[in-house]
């Protein structure tokens, strides 16, 4: 589930040609991360800061729920794709993409955690988070071992890699949680890691990045 | 068990399998696309209570241990969303997705509200460990409660735009997702529809 707005939250312009795509971003948010990392595959340039979480505004159209955003630019903007147009490669990536969004984020988001913290106790809030992040990195790490090349599906970058990257890094930073695991997983990480559409998207970067 | 088709005769009828659990409601959506095509598949019962999703013969299916599975000849794919996506391609007869893009766009987004904001908070495995840290009835109400705030999130999300079905009068996306969706807030959870603030 995409994340809840925050009351400080603010977000970024992303100019297309006909200079009217605003993404509403939070910046710790790794659903919004998912979709300004898009973007800046797709070559669009970011302007200046505005609101809130992903929801992308594009002329009169206004799309909320970063896959829908993903799959909506995939359409619209096709350039640069991120879905391949071999079947069994294209259902790899959806099928990343689900892993993520629906086995991995939603498990671990704010509102569950505060839960799991008030209702069962703080210690297991850690444990909580760290079970069900390991089971989504196992299972990618299943599905992408034989599929992978320099990217996730191969050495093109494509949508897995846009959902992978920043669940490893928010894994990483925010539960300290150990990939040595999943060495497929941790190469991919690091060939995505180096890309300027990368670094761009990063949450230190934005424009609402606050230290908390 | 297996679907009947109506649209297409034996020659033609690809040699389809589907991984499924009955009480599943990610196997459910991918059993109401095959029906909606018109497309006759073989039913292959994976017991999840018994644990049959971890069988060698699974395993080597779907190493993730995930049902549905769809396969079709030498495809194998896995996850309903993905699935669902493969079969509108190969298969597009009924198709699950309008061509205007932002109807689209929304049954998009209602997929995905099923998909990521409820689903997942409310399946086996969560409501197993609620149950077993907290009890029963905080199960159940944690279950309505997650249910109850993503029929909300819908509910304002297909104000204007459902006709008959979710996004206008023909059957799409979002309401493969969401009719399995509702029955199990319905039946298995018990959840009043009436009582839902939208």
């Amino acid at each position: 589930m995409d994340s809840r707005p925050h009351q400080d939250t603010s977000g970024s312009f992303f100019s297309s040609s006909s200079d009217k795509l605003q993404l509403y971003s939070y910046w710790q948010s790794s659903c919004s991360w998912r979709v300004r990392f898009a973007l800046n595959l797709k070559k669009f340039e970011r302007l200046n800061p505005l609101h809130f979480v992903p929801v992308l505004v594009d002329g009169d159209l206004v799309v909320s729920d970063s896959f829908a955003i993903l799959l909506y630019l995939e359409e619209k903007y096709p350039q640069n794709a991120l879905l391949p147009v071999d079947a069994k490669c294209r259902a790899v990536n959806l099928q990343a993409a689900s892993i993520v969004t629906s086995s991995m984020q939603p498990l671990h988001m704010l509102s569950v955690l505060k839960y799991i913290e008030e209702k069962v106790g703080p210690e297991e809030r850690q444990s909580w988070a760290e079970y069900h992040i390991g089971k989504g990195f196992a299972a990618l790490e299943k599905l992408l071992k034989d599929f992978a090349g320099r990217y996730a599906t191969g050495d093109e970058i494509c949508m897995a890699d846009v959902f992978l990257a920043p669940q490893i890094s928010v894994a990483v930073m925010r539960f300290k949680f150990d990939m040595s695991k999943f060495p497929t997983l941790c190469r991919i990480y690091e060939a995505n890691k180096v890309l300027p559409a990368f670094q761009a998207s990063l949450p230190e970067r934005q424009p609402d990045a606050s230290i908390d | 068990m297996a679907a009947n088709s109506s649209d297409c005769t034996d020659k033609e009828q690809p040699k389809l399998k589907l991984y499924s659990y009955w009480r599943s409601s990610c196997s459910w959506r991918a059993r109401i696309a095959l029906n909606l095509k018109g497309l006759s598949y073989e039913y292959k019962a994976v017991n999840l209570l018994k644990g049959e999703q971890f069988s060698p013969e699974f395993s080597k299916l779907n190493p993730i241990n995930y049902v549905p599975v769809l396969v079709d000849e030498d495809i194998v794919i896995a996850d309903s969303f993905a699935i669902l996506m493969y079969l509108d391609e190969k298969y597009p007869q009924h198709p699950l997705l309008p061509c205007d893009l932002q109807k689209k766009a929304i049954n998009f987004q209602a997929a995905n509200i099923v998909s990521s904001s409820i689903q997942p908070l409310q399946n086996l495995l969560v409501l197993n460990y609620i149950e077993e840290k907290l009890g029963s009835d905080e199960k159940i109400a944690w279950a309505q409660n997650q249910i109850g705030r993503g029929f909300s999130a819908l509910e304002k999300l297909l104000e204007g735009i459902s006709g008959r079905y979710a996004t206008g009068d023909e059957i799409y996306l979002a309401d493969v997702f969401l009719a399995p969706q509702i029955h199990a807030a319905i039946t298995r959870f018990k959840l009043d529809m009436n009582s839902l603030s939208f």
